[in-house]
């Protein structure tokens, strides 16, 4: 109980039922080999890189099939062994179609990495450390998928003071990243200590909900003797995760309105992308899997699989038993900020940190009416906005007003429409906003 | 059923969970909250209050399913908006009222307030204080015909608060009287103690917060104190407790925030307070509410809750404790 009050928060937020009993206790299985790995191009958030590979070409696990383009890009690698067979539109996860290097496997898995001597990744330079982050392709894993080598240099006038390790894992069903601090607390810590050199911080927290008790242990254990690596002890709430609640919880600074942690001297990154970043340093192992947690009500044998990108979704649910018959929705990512899916064909990508199959979809049923002005979603806004207010103006197209109201704070967390009884399509509504807002911008420089 | 990779899914944005809440829930919470002292209303003034309240209820439900037939929109009344709207009609009305009056004041209720503005979510006023107030402004006589405690047949009494104004040689009641409600009044008004455990109800549910209470009632026992009137008596006699707890926390037509449902507490205490003081009237909850729902938009405006991220104070150091 004591222990329980030190843990740290921010204001507002929601408690949906954390539904991770099915999976918290499950280690982490290394899901079969795909036959077949769709690899899309468009996996980071910024410039899409550049196909270095044509139909026919024979890659190797791990070797580079497209090359970085662009200031804000990463290069991305083959999965499996195996031949090319088509690079073609197919569906992706974030919606729609998109452009895909297929794969056909050759069953060898042989790998195209590991051969360089291996050299002391503590001695790297801040550099060095940097190019390999990005040579490895490594993005937010937490679902962002932002180069991680561009979020730890900032720009030289913003000195950074503290790195934070996310493990809130804050989304309802997710226990990928608990899974992965509890089994690997070492590669989290030598993460950390990785992405301290390169982001020049003298100190990091690692954060983690206080329903992951577990985790924190095994993590506290093992920093007990650091005094720049602490674990820090967060109150179970959604958004716990998102990275400004997350900043405020630990280190009690608020980034202010549209700027970056980088201005408070912060640099967030998630507990696997700490791991990946060990793995890219210590073994110079590109970042080709990636831990998901495939759970829900819908799901027959919930479970935490490794997995290679550009699985489908398929075969990975199939190794979770498969679906039951009364599933309805499949989402890619936790059931707050997901993204809903039509079809199990789309390929697991870096951002995808949970694939969640839900029985019914009750929001989605909802027809808006009337606000009542009941005032809860001012309540638990984490960003303390209004957004009775936004949903109002956004509604009538007053899209100016709604950016008075501040809809350009909004990080689309859903709690307000998670605890609204009159609609749930806010979300929708603050996307559409920002659209319009930003197009009049576009149209008035 | 098909194979998984043929199925389709539903595509919906986020969130894909949802609080198990409802606007139903709500209202059945607040008749649930109000019930107690419609006991005691019925418990003091007899059959005539459980007559006029069954009338208040049934006719708004019933004016807000025609209105709504009419205007050929979905007919909303299982959401349960009109019966609170009812009870809380009858609970502002004397039990002698004739029923047809209770018919008058639903339609000005409903069909008026409500419904002319769009319905529930829309109206501006509170619609049973407006049904009220036009009782109020129109039979005078017999919205002021009060029965005492206990009373179950036709003998007329006096309300605390009319004991002051009309400067009657009879006797106050004592605060153990008033918080028991054992004092003349409106159906639903006089038992301080059953309402307020009704309000705590709400409270704990999360479907009132404690600011307008609180500030109605400093507002009104300052007002009071300063004017030179007892301020515990002027928050148990007459309807500001019911006012306070049920009527000033209306969502629909009250600030949203924490610190505009504070201003507007204050304001409706204030003015509560002016009323009985100076005003004609001996009370002045009701339309002391309905002032300040005319004030909501703008303390709305001007009350938005403090954004992320725009502190103007300097950022803390960071230290591991």
């Amino acid at each position: 109980m004591v222990i329980s009050l030190r843990a740290k928060t921010f204001r507002g937020g929601v408690h949906p039922p954390p539904c991770k009993e099915m999976t918290k206790g499950l280690p982490i299985r290394r899901a079969a080999l795909p036959p077949v790995v769709r690899i899309p191009l468009v996996q980071n958030a910024g410039d899409p890189p550049r196909f270095i590979v044509k139909k026919g070409h024979y890659v190797r696990t791990g070797e580079k099939i497209a090359e970085a383009s662009g200031p804000v890009s990463v290069p991305l690698h083959a999965s499996i062994s195996g031949t090319i067979s088509r690079i073609e539109n197919v569906p992706v996860p974030y919606g729609g179609v998109g452009l895909a290097a297929e794969i056909e496997g050759d069953g060898k898995d042989e790998r195209a990495w590991g051969s360089e001597g291996s050299t002391d990744p503590h001695a790297l330079s801040r550099e060095e450390i940097l190019a390999r982050i990005r040579d490895a392709g490594i993005v937010g894993l937490g679902g962002a998928e932002f180069p991680t080598h561009l979020k730890l240099s900032p720009p030289p006038e913003k000195k950074l003071e503290c790195v934070i390790i996310n493990g809130a894992e804050c989304e309802p069903f997710l226990t990928a990243d608990h899974r992965l601090m509890l089994e690997r607390p070492g590669d989290v810590i030598a993460g950390a200590r990785l992405i301290m050199r390169a982001a020049a911080a003298p100190c990091a927290f690692i954060g983690i909900e206080n329903n992951k008790r577990d985790a924190y242990e095994a993590v506290r254990k093992l920093s007990a003797g650091m005094s720049d690596i602490t674990a820090i002890l967060l109150k179970v709430k959604y958004p716990q995760g998102a990275e400004k609640q997350l900043i405020r919880a630990t280190v009690k600074r608020e980034v202010p309105s549209g700027g970056l942690p980088a201005d408070v001297g912060v640099v967030v990154q998630n507990v696997g992308t700490a791991v990946a970043v060990w793995e890219a340093c210590g073994a110079g192992k590109p970042l080709y899997e990636r831990v998901v947690t495939v759970s829900g009500q819908s799901v027959r044998e919930p479970a935490n699989w490794l997995v290679r990108m550009g699985t489908p979704f398929t075969d990975i649910i199939r190794q979770s038993g498969g679906l039951t018959p009364d599933a309805a929705v499949l989402i890619m990512g936790g059931p707050m900020m997901g993204v809903a899916q039509w079809t199990t064909d789309v390929p697991v990508v870096k951002g995808t940190c949970g694939i969640i199959a839900l029985p019914e979809c009750a929001p989605a049923e909802v027809k808006p009416r009337a606000c009542l002005h009941c005032g809860l979603c001012l309540r638990v806004c984490p960003m303390g906005l209004s957004p009775a207010f936004i949903r109002q103006a956004a509604e009538k197209g007053r899209w100016n007003l709604a950016g008075q109201y501040g809809v350009n704070d909004c990080m689309e967390c859903g709690a307000c429409a998670y605890v609204c009884t009159t609609s749930k399509n806010q979300i929708q509504l603050y996307k559409r906003a920002k659209l319009e807002l930003k197009k009049r911008s576009g149209h008035a420089s | 059923m098909p194979a998984d990779d043929t199925r389709l899914f539903i595509l919906s944005p986020g969130p894909h969970l949802s609080a198990d809440e409802s606007v139903e829930k709500i209202m059945w919470r607040v008749t649930m909250a109000l019930l107690p002292a419609l006991g005691w209303g019925i418990w003091s003034f007899g059959a005539a209050a459980l007559r006029v309240t069954a009338a208040c209820v049934v006719s708004c439900v019933a004016v807000e399913a025609v209105v709504q037939k009419l205007l050929r929109k979905g007919v909303t009344v299982s959401d349960g908006s009109a019966v609170v709207t009812g009870l809380l009609l009858a609970f502002n009305l004397p039990s002698g009222v004739p029923l047809w009056m209770t018919a008058v004041g639903s339609v000005v209720a409903i069909a008026i307030a409500k419904q002319t503005f769009g319905g529930l979510g829309y109206n501006i006023f509170n619609p049973a204080l407006i049904g009220r107030a036009f009782l109020m402004a129109s039979y005078p006589v017999q919205m002021t015909t009060w029965r005492p405690y206990g009373a179950w047949d036709n003998v007329t009494g006096a309300t605390p608060l009319g004991i002051i104004k009309e400067k009657l040689a009879l006797p106050l009641p004592s605060y153990m009287d008033m918080f028991l409600g054992r004092i003349g009044g409106c159906i639903g008004e006089t038992s301080t103690l059953l309402l307020l455990l009704g309000a705590a109800f709400l409270l704990v549910a999360g479907d009132i917060t404690w600011h307008t209470p609180i500030s109605f009632f400093g507002a009104l026992a300052l007002m009071s104190w300063l004017s030179g009137r007892d301020p515990l008596f002027a928050i148990l006699a007459g309807g500001a407790v019911l006012g306070a707890c049920f009527m000033a926390t209306d969502m629909v037509t009250a600030p949203i925030s924490g610190k505009g449902r504070l201003i507007f507490g204050a304001g409706c205490g204030l003015i509560t307070g002016a009323i009985r003081v100076w005003g004609g009237y001996p009370e002045g909850v009701c339309y002391a509410i309905l002032l300040m729902n005319a004030f909501t938009p703008i303390i709305d405006r001007y009350t938005q809750p403090r954004r992320f991220g725009s502190r103007s104070k300097g950022q803390p150091r960071i230290c591991a404790d």
